[in-house]
């Protein structure tokens, strides 16, 4: 009933078929991936497509701990909107140029992962989970009472500024194709990372974890290290936004936003490489719609929740993957 | 009170209190009971025998119903049990007394003795219990697992004779005992089994099994690939042997 | 007038009987959020939301239907109660093989529901609910004005929290409970009816929440978002305590309440956070929680 042995782990990894290499597949539908960001913005708005870009590279983040590490944290908006706060701080009142604003708000969300992950780490499982969430509200109430956060009305009027003191990101068109590049590069890295001999160890880890300690590996070193990788690359998609947007609120900090981000992998699919990707957009377009009918967004999120946990537990990537018979 | 468990056998003395046959088992995926064939008649003991994993532990489980999945047929006093959930089996008078003797560390002796509910008419009363271990009586307010093993055991076998259940499923309950605690446990058996209790006893030692049981079946991959009268265990020793692999 | 340490006793009294309040609810909501992890392994974010659906069953009766604040007490624990017996069996119920995350997720779905259809239908400004009579006005104790209902709530909850305690601890309910908590095989295997024994007992806890919200509802403002802000602070009271002994649970809310209380007067910025700086601490200190079992 309740007992715990026969439980399946959340995003167990997905079958791969025999005798494919899934990543002449994946190159391929990287390089999709590309050509798609060249040719989106024809017909879509640049910033909504920046928006869903934020996004889903704050979703590959953090599915990077919970589908390749094992870890559910319900606080990745601590890291993602504190870096939004330093990036549009750095920017605005330091004068500093995007991509160094963009650094210093990835470098607090470094720092932060690092304290924070050092702490939740300690527990596991469901502890973990509620410790990463109350930690984060920490970090909200820190947000709110600060003074260099600007409290309830955040920072705003954030200058995009000269990317490299020379190319003026002032037209949504310029900015977006750093915003493709950085996303692109994130992506990259993520990938590179679960197809590491460290993602090795992480896949071990989550299977089994008293066995990959048995086998000498120091398993919290690992968990701390893909926690702090997932933090950073959550900031920079934090710090990227607030640039975008020209805005840092109390919104990306808040405890809905840890939510909203979970449920964009947990669409796409937990545990798989694009999955983050899709849920992001899904999502995104989605909120977008809806956003005249106030309430009932929250109302359709905490649906969309339950029936993905109910019925559809593998995503919309996960599903493709099954049907195709490859992992996606 | 014996008289109440003579009343509530089956009519019919000469059929089975339990059948079982082609149960098939699994664990999770893992494919464990390949056709498990024997059968129990009222008032019986009958022991399993067998190497480690040859399925015995399973075998009670099975009947219990706490396996994962299970096909075949088992049937208790009349009654297919092999869709049923494991509550609706214990009330047709099934006892379990589990290998590990489940005994609950947030419960005082007392309450591990009361948890199980009565699901027949006809069990012991507590006096009558604590009358037969002694020990138990003493130590009822302690936490039950402050209890020695052989306490243990005798508080794992008590609590299901308060319950009135007619079968009692025993999972190796001599395993690691001291030998006086062993004889005792064996006496309680015997005695049990004057009062008309029919016994599933699980048991790597045949030595003890012996001086209880009234059959044995030897368990080996799953199946049940011998059966030996008590009387006849003397003469099959050899046979016996090699089974066990001792 | 009297000082500690710069502090009038007025305004040190006062904020602590508002710790002690406070605590009263992290109290009735971590034991009501432990007893459900320990029989079902999940963590219930929903019960917030529930917390917050008590005080607004509370509103509804007084201003829909002219039941007063008494009614309240019996009635909405047992109508959000009956609501979670329905969740557990609908929808809960089909998580138990899973990875226990599951749950939080599937609870974290219905709170977002829950909150979103209240927001929806009267706004988040917040309604007032009236102090009942026999329980307005108050005491002028030697140091400070203590009100009724205040001091009523503390008991109240005190009370409730003990026989909470008592029934799992002491009656045959509370035995079954406990042994299923630890193994429910072979409870089941016994001929206890396990399912039956989680939904009830789902369905207390959520009660409980529901009869702090029915407390709650003269205190605070009964609004949406109320159960969202305490929930957080709530885990992280369960984290501090560790969820492996009922005393444990109430004895750490009630002290953490005061500790919260104590940060308002003395150094009121980080009164928002101390809760969750302790939690800090003690992940460093003793990672199991202040009465929790390893791991």
């Amino acid at each position: 009933m309740a007992a715990a042995h026969d439980a399946t782990p959340i995003a167990a990894a997905r079958p791969a078929a025999e005798g494919v290499d899934p990543k002449a597949l994946h190159r391929r539908i990287m390089i999709g991936i590309v050509v798609l960001l060249a040719l989106l913005p024809l017909g879509v708005y640049p910033i909504f497509l920046m928006k869903v870009l934020c996004f889903a590279l704050f979703a590959l983040a953090f599915n990077l701990l919970l589908g390749f590490g094992g870890l559910l944290s319900f606080g990745h908006a601590a890291y993602f909107g504190m870096a939004g706060y330093v990036s549009a701080y750095a920017a605005k009142a330091w004068g500093l140029t995007p991509e160094l604003a963009i650094a210093s708000g990835t470098l607090a969300a470094t720092a932060l992962g690092l304290a924070f992950g050092a702490l939740a780490i300690r527990r596991q499982g469901i502890y973990f989970a509620m410790i990463t969430l109350a930690l984060a509200q920490m970090v909200y109430f820190f947000s709110l009472q600060a003074r260099f956060t600007g409290g309830e009305d955040g920072i705003q009027g954030v200058p995009r500024g000269r990317l490299f003191g020379l190319i003026d990101l002032s037209d949504d068109r310029v900015l977006y194709a750093v915003v493709a590049v950085i996303f692109t590069a994130g992506m990259l890295l993520i990938y590179r990372v679960i197809h590491s001999p460290f993602g090795q160890v992480l896949k071990a880890i989550r299977e089994n974890e008293p066995r990959a300690i048995s086998l000498g590996y120091r398993v919290n070193r690992y968990k701390l290290a893909v926690f702090v990788l997932s933090a950073t690359l959550a900031g920079v998609a934090g710090s990227t936004k607030a640039i975008v947007f020209q805005l840092a609120s109390l919104t990306d900090v808040h405890w809905s936003m840890s939510g909203e981000v979970v449920l964009m992998t947990l669409v796409g699919g937990m545990g798989t490489v694009f999955g983050p990707i899709v849920g992001a957009f899904v999502m995104i377009a989605m909120e977008s719609y809806l956003a005249p009918f106030g309430a009932w967004v929250t109302i359709i999120q905490g649906c969309v929740f339950v029936v993905c946990v109910l019925t559809f537990r593998d995503g919309i990537v996960g599903m493709l993957g099954r049907i195709l018979r490859r992992p996606l | 009170m014996a008289d109440a468990h003579r009343a509530a056998a089956p009519r019919d003395a000469s059929a089975p209190l339990l059948a079982i046959e082609g149960l098939e088992g699994w664990y999770g995926e893992s494919h464990v009971l390949h056709g498990v064939t024997f059968d129990v008649r009222p008032g019986e003991v009958v022991t399993l025998l067998g190497r480690n994993g040859a399925g015995k532990t399973t075998t009670l489980r099975a009947i219990i119903g706490i396996l994962g999945k299970r096909r075949g047929s088992i049937v208790f006093d009349g009654v297919e049990t092999i869709g049923m959930p494991s509550r609706l089996i214990a009330r047709l008078g099934v006892g379990y007394v589990p290998e590990e003797r489940g005994i609950f560390a947030s419960l005082s002796v007392h309450e591990n003795l009361m948890l199980p509910p009565r699901v027949k008419p006809g069990g012991m009363s507590v006096d009558d219990i604590y009358a037969l271990f002694p020990n138990l009586r003493e130590r009822s307010r302690s936490q039950g697992t402050k209890l020695s093993g052989g306490e243990q055991q005798m508080l794992s076998i008590g609590r299901i004779l308060r319950t009135g259940a007619k079968l009692i499923l025993l999972d190796e309950p001599t395993e690691g005992l001291a030998p006086v605690i062993v004889q005792q446990i064996g006496r309680t058996l015997q005695r049990l089994k004057a009062e008309g209790y029919t016994t599933v006893l699980v048991e790597q030692n045949f030595r003890f099994a012996q001086t209880v049981a009234d059959r044995h079946f030897v368990v080996e991959q799953g199946r049940v690939v011998d059966m030996i009268p008590n009387h006849d265990l003397d003469a099959n020793l050899g046979k016996l042997h090699a089974y066990l692999g001792v | 007038m009297t000082t500690i340490f710069g502090v009038s006793v007025q305004a040190l009294s006062g904020q602590l009987l508002l710790g002690l309040i406070n605590g009263s609810f992290y109290a009735m909501l971590s034991l009501g959020l432990a007893i459900i992890f320990g029989l079902l392994n999940v963590i219930n974010f929903a019960h917030g939301a529930l917390y917050m659906m008590g005080a607004f069953v509370a509103w509804i009766l007084l201003n829909e239907l002219g039941l007063g604040y008494w009614w309240a007490l019996l009635i909405a624990p047992l109508a959000v109660g009956l609501f979670g017996a329905l969740l557990e069996r609908l929808l809960l119920a089909r998580l138990y093989k899973l990875d226990h995350l599951y749950g939080l997720l599937l609870t974290f779905g219905l709170a977002l529901i829950i909150q979103g259809l209240f927001r929806q239908h009267y706004g988040s400004s917040g309604l007032p609910y009236v102090i009942p009579p026999e329980l307005s006005g108050g005491q002028r104790l030697p140091f400070m004005f203590l009100p009724n209902y205040r001091a009523w709530v503390v008991a109240a909850s005190l009370v409730i929290c003990l026989s909470t305690w008592l029934l799992i601890e002491k009656t045959k309910l509370g035995a079954y409970l406990r042994a299923a908590t630890e193994n429910p095989t072979l409870v089941g295997a016994f001929g206890v009816n396990v399912p039956l024994l989680i939904t009830l007992t789902y369905a207390f806890g959520v009660g409980l929440a529901a009869l702090a919200g029915v407390l709650a509802a003269p205190i605070y403002s009964v609004n949406p978002a109320m159960g969202a802000d305490i929930i957080i602070v709530v885990f992280a009271v369960v984290v501090i305590g560790g969820m492996g002994s009922i005393l444990g649970s109430i004895l750490t809310g009630f002290g953490l309440g005061l500790v919260e209380g104590l940060t308002k007067v003395f150094y009121p910025e980080a009164s928002s956070v101390v809760i969750f700086v302790i939690m800090a601490v003690v992940l460093l200190a003793k990672p199991s929680g202040l009465f929790g079992r390893s791991a």
